[in-house]
């Protein structure tokens, strides 16, 4: 033997997808929700989509430069372009590009290599990103259109679509300015209007189905993200438990105080189907990084995205609260890991040796 | 076939099974090579203290080398020959250092020397049959090769309801077990029921992974009159072969953290073992050759050897037709828990179940960083929490380790499995495990060392002490002479207090 590889204990098979294609397979469960954002909300929403997830990539290798670090491997495991995919899909599709370009800043720079880059992070980058700009630029953070799709009469055409974006020259595009879905039901909640009326008057069920209603760009379609999240089950990337509990949560929460007082609060319905909700329990809160590692961990962290979004949904100053719930969650994560682990083997759940008492002679 | 209930293991994984690349060949005697080498230390516990020397003539079968103390095993010689040293030679460990060797030059005659005369198991005594088993050298031939003897005679200090065999082969490529299985079955139950009856249990399973049809087929058919031994097929899943996990899947109960399957009645046996327990009894044999699986991408002819103890590897490999190239890594044992060979000039012990020439490997440093994916947590069958336990190693913090299970980790490389980052978890683990060893080790050389200088000190003062208290006997005996009482008094305070 010439050079022998070094003297590495076992296992000398092995079996798994890289982290390469991890991210990925999440890039490709995302797609099919991304595209039907692309057709819903036209050219705008696909250039700051390309810019957002571009500038996360040159805010990582920039990062790594001047902190003279290897480029490789970290530019290239796909988890820098995956932060800044999260992270359009969670702006208003007609946001101005440097919307974008601050967010995708603020997610890689200050949320994630601050705290020494991929594995290091304490809370999820995207929804880091997503509440600094709502906190610092609420007008250009809600301000969402109606969905005008692709090749239809009146839709922004590709240079439309840049004077949009990027604001050269001004567009002929009259856009229908809206509010999401529980922007709307929040502000007439407050006017007296009770939430059915509201919901009524401003949307149909089947729109927000199939997700032909205003609202971020990727998080419209809730059929197509329920699929890109079986994928990923399927794909075992991700287990169960977050989206479980965190959507079990909700609707349970959600049933119970429209029930209570079906007047003013909307039903469970609503508070799945709309918002953030499915992405953000199948692709926000089971962020690998930033969840609990152990089974029950996990549960206990979805349970607790999922009452903090209800109530924050709620009772609190903003109509969406995913982000919120999904970071204050992130914060409680070293927590839960250090008291909810698994059982070891011939153990008891305190650590102690099982007994069963006689055995020995 | 068996039926029974089964019960679920927590973790593992499904590895490849690369069975078919030597499944199908029958076993096959390996000449004897030019030198056996055959190391005294082949079995966990003491090694053996050779009672041969240079230039001895040797007949097949002879104890060549006696066990020391209570866990540890005699060595036989392979076949009839000289001793021709006595001394060190590379052991089949990764670093290849060598260890005490007793080596024989065989005469080519394979002559058998007088063996202990054949028992009829069912008519002796429990102890005699584990008396036999320890003098036959027989020790664990499923790779942890611990004194079989020892496992024998727990039925003294533990009431045993089941004897397991395990004949689950989880390792990938390794098809020893299923190649004796199929072509000995009778042999294997009857070495079982020996074993039943040396522990004086009742109740006797087969555990046989799904993928070996054919094994469990042979040995249903063997077994058929015998109303004890029931075969179970289990599933086939690492780290199926793992005496506390497979004693769970088919008993249902957890055996206790660091304790014995015995503490919840039951014991296991690897099938290659009840096969030499019942050569050493029915006719006297002591454990001197076992079949090795001889595979990987990088052999020309993978098989199945029965192969003499203290053969060469290089001999056996060549063998089976050679090596195809270059193989990445050679290995003693399978893929998933076997150790690297540093030097085919290693011998063949008692526990090594295959030599493995890979043709790949997987990465062997880490590619990314850990994201924290828990696919170790899910793949670990111990509970344990392999993603914080190696953050903890990293920064040397052994204490901490320990405290999330180090020491519970059966080693099985699961997590290092799965890991998307490769990671060399196991790595990790072992030399935390090491290094917490050593540490203790040194911890109770310091305890020692206090302890003993503590002892001569208080030995030392008290010689002090005794040395005054005689001094001031005979100074009272000297005072009571005199006639003044007071001063009388006052000595016998003085002893008093000194006292």
């Amino acid at each position: 033997m010439s050079t022998p590889p070094p003297l590495v204990g076992g296992p000398y098979l092995k079996q798994s997808p890289s982290v390469t294609a991890i991210m990925g397979l999440v890039m490709v469960a995302l797609a099919p929700a991304t595209l039907y954002g692309f057709y819903q909300f036209g050219w705008p929403a696909i250039n700051l989509f390309v810019v957002t997830v571009a500038s996360a990539w040159l805010c990582e290798a920039g990062v790594l430069k001047l902190t003279r670090q290897p480029l490789l491997p970290a530019v290239g495991d796909g988890s820098a372009l995956l932060t800044g995919w999260l992270l359009a899909m969670t702006l208003p599709p007609w946001a101005p590009w440097w919307v974008g370009v601050m967010g995708s800043f603020f997610a890689i720079v200050l949320a994630k290599q601050v705290f020494g880059g991929l594995g290091q992070n304490l809370f999820n980058p995207a929804m880091v990103a997503r509440v600094i700009l709502l906190i610092s630029f609420p007008v250009q953070m809600t301000y969402f259109v109606a969905p005008l799709p692709l090749g239809d009469l009146g839709a922004p055409g590709f240079l439309d679509g840049l004077a949009i974006t990027f604001g050269f020259g001004v567009s002929g595009v009259d856009a229908v300015s809206s509010a999401s879905i529980l922007g709307h039901i929040k502000t007439e909640l407050g006017q007296g209007v009770s939430w059915s009326t509201a919901f009524r008057e401003a949307f149909e069920m089947r729109g927000m189905i199939f997700g032909t209603v205003p609202g971020s760009l990727g998080e419209t379609s809730a059929p197509l993200l329920i699929l890109g999240g079986m994928l990923l089950l399927g794909m075992r990337i991700i287990t169960w438990h977050i989206p479980l509990a965190m959507m079990g949560t909700i609707a349970i929460m959600a049933g119970l105080f429209n029930v209570i007082d079906p007047l003013h609060y909307p039903d469970a319905w609503v508070h799945l189907l709309s918002g953030a909700t499915v992405l953000g329990a199948f692709f926000i809160a089971t962020d690998l990084v930033t969840s609990p590692s152990s089974p029950l961990g996990k549960i206990v962290f979805g349970v607790g995205c999922g009452a903090l979004a209800y109530i924050i949904r709620t009772w609190g100053g903003y109509p969406e609260g995913i982000a919120f719930a999904v970071l204050i969650m992130n914060a409680a994560t070293p927590l839960i890991d250090r008291y909810i682990k698994p059982r070891v083997y011939g153990r008891t759940t305190n650590g102690k040796p099982l007994e069963y008492g006689g055995g020995e002679k | 076939m068996g039926m029974m209930k089964l019960f679920r293991i927590r973790g593992g994984v499904h590895p490849q099974g690369r069975k078919s690349l030597s499944a199908d060949q029958p076993i096959r005697d390996v000449p004897l090579p030019d030198l056996l080498h055959v190391p005294l230390q082949q079995h966990a516990g003491q090694p053996a203290e050779a009672v041969v020397k240079k230039g001895d003539l040797v007949l097949k079968g002879q104890v060549i080398a006696v066990g020391q103390g209570r866990i540890s095993a005699p060595v036989h010689a392979p076949t009839s020959g000289t001793v021709v040293g006595l001394g060190r030679y590379t052991a089949p460990h990764p670093s290849g250092l060598p260890g005490r060797t007793i080596t024989i030059r065989p005469d080519g005659k394979d002559a058998w020397a007088d063996l202990p005369s054949p028992m009829d198991p069912f008519e002796c005594e429990p102890g005699v049959i584990a008396k036999r088993v320890a003098e036959s050298g027989i020790v664990g031939m499923g790779g942890a090769a611990f004194p079989s003897a020892v496992k024998l005679d727990l039925g003294r200090r533990f009431d045993l309801h089941t004897l397991i065999i395990n004949g689950a082969e989880c390792e990938p490529y390794l098809t020893c077990d299923d190649r004796l299985m199929r072509e000995h079955p009778d042999e294997i139950v009857d070495g079982v029921r020996i074993m039943a009856h040396a522990l004086g249990v009742e109740r006797i399973v087969i555990a046989v992974e799904g993928n070996k049809p054919l094994a469990i087929r042979a040995l249903a058919h063997a077994s058929k009159d015998v109303s004890t031994i029931m075969i179970q097929e289990v599933p086939a899943r690492y780290p199926m072969g793992s005496e506390k996990h497979l004693t769970q899947t088919l008993i249902g109960k957890e055996t206790p953290a660091r304790g014995l399957t015995a503490e919840i009645g039951v014991v296991v046996h690897n099938v290659a073992t009840a096969m030499a327990v019942r050569d050493a009894v029915r006719f006297g044999r002591p454990l001197i050759s076992r079949v090795v699986t001889v595979s990987g991408e990088g052999i020309s002819n993978p098989g199945n050897f029965r192969t003499p103890i203290g053969t060469p590897v290089r001999h056996l490999i060549d063998h089976a037709g050679g090596l195809r190239g270059e193989p990445a890594r050679l290995l003693l044992g399978g893929p998933m828990m076997g150790q690297p060979l540093a030097d085919m000039k290693a011998p063949i012990v008692k526990g090594t179940n295959g030599i493995l020439a890979l043709a790949d490997l997987p990465p062997t440093v880490a590619q990314n960083p850990c994201i924290r994916c828990a696919s170790c947590v899910d793949a670990c069958p111990c509970g344990l929490v392999p993603l914080e336990m190696s953050a903890a190693i990293r920064k040397e913090d052994m204490a901490r380790a320990t405290h999330l299970g180090l020491m519970d980790c059966i080693g099985c490389g699961s997590c290092a499995y799965v890991c998307p980052s490769s990671i060399p978890l196991v790595q990790y683990f072992n030399y935390a495990k090491g290094k917490i060893t050593k540490q203790q080790r040194a911890e109770h050389k310091q305890m020692e060392t206090k302890r003993l200088a503590e002892a001569r000190t208080e030995r030392m003062e008290r010689v002090q002490r005794e040395k005054r208290e005689a001094m001031a006997q005979r100074k009272a005996a000297q005072t009571r002479t005199k006639p003044e009482r007071s001063e009388t008094q006052q000595d016998q305070d003085g002893e008093e207090v000194s006292a």
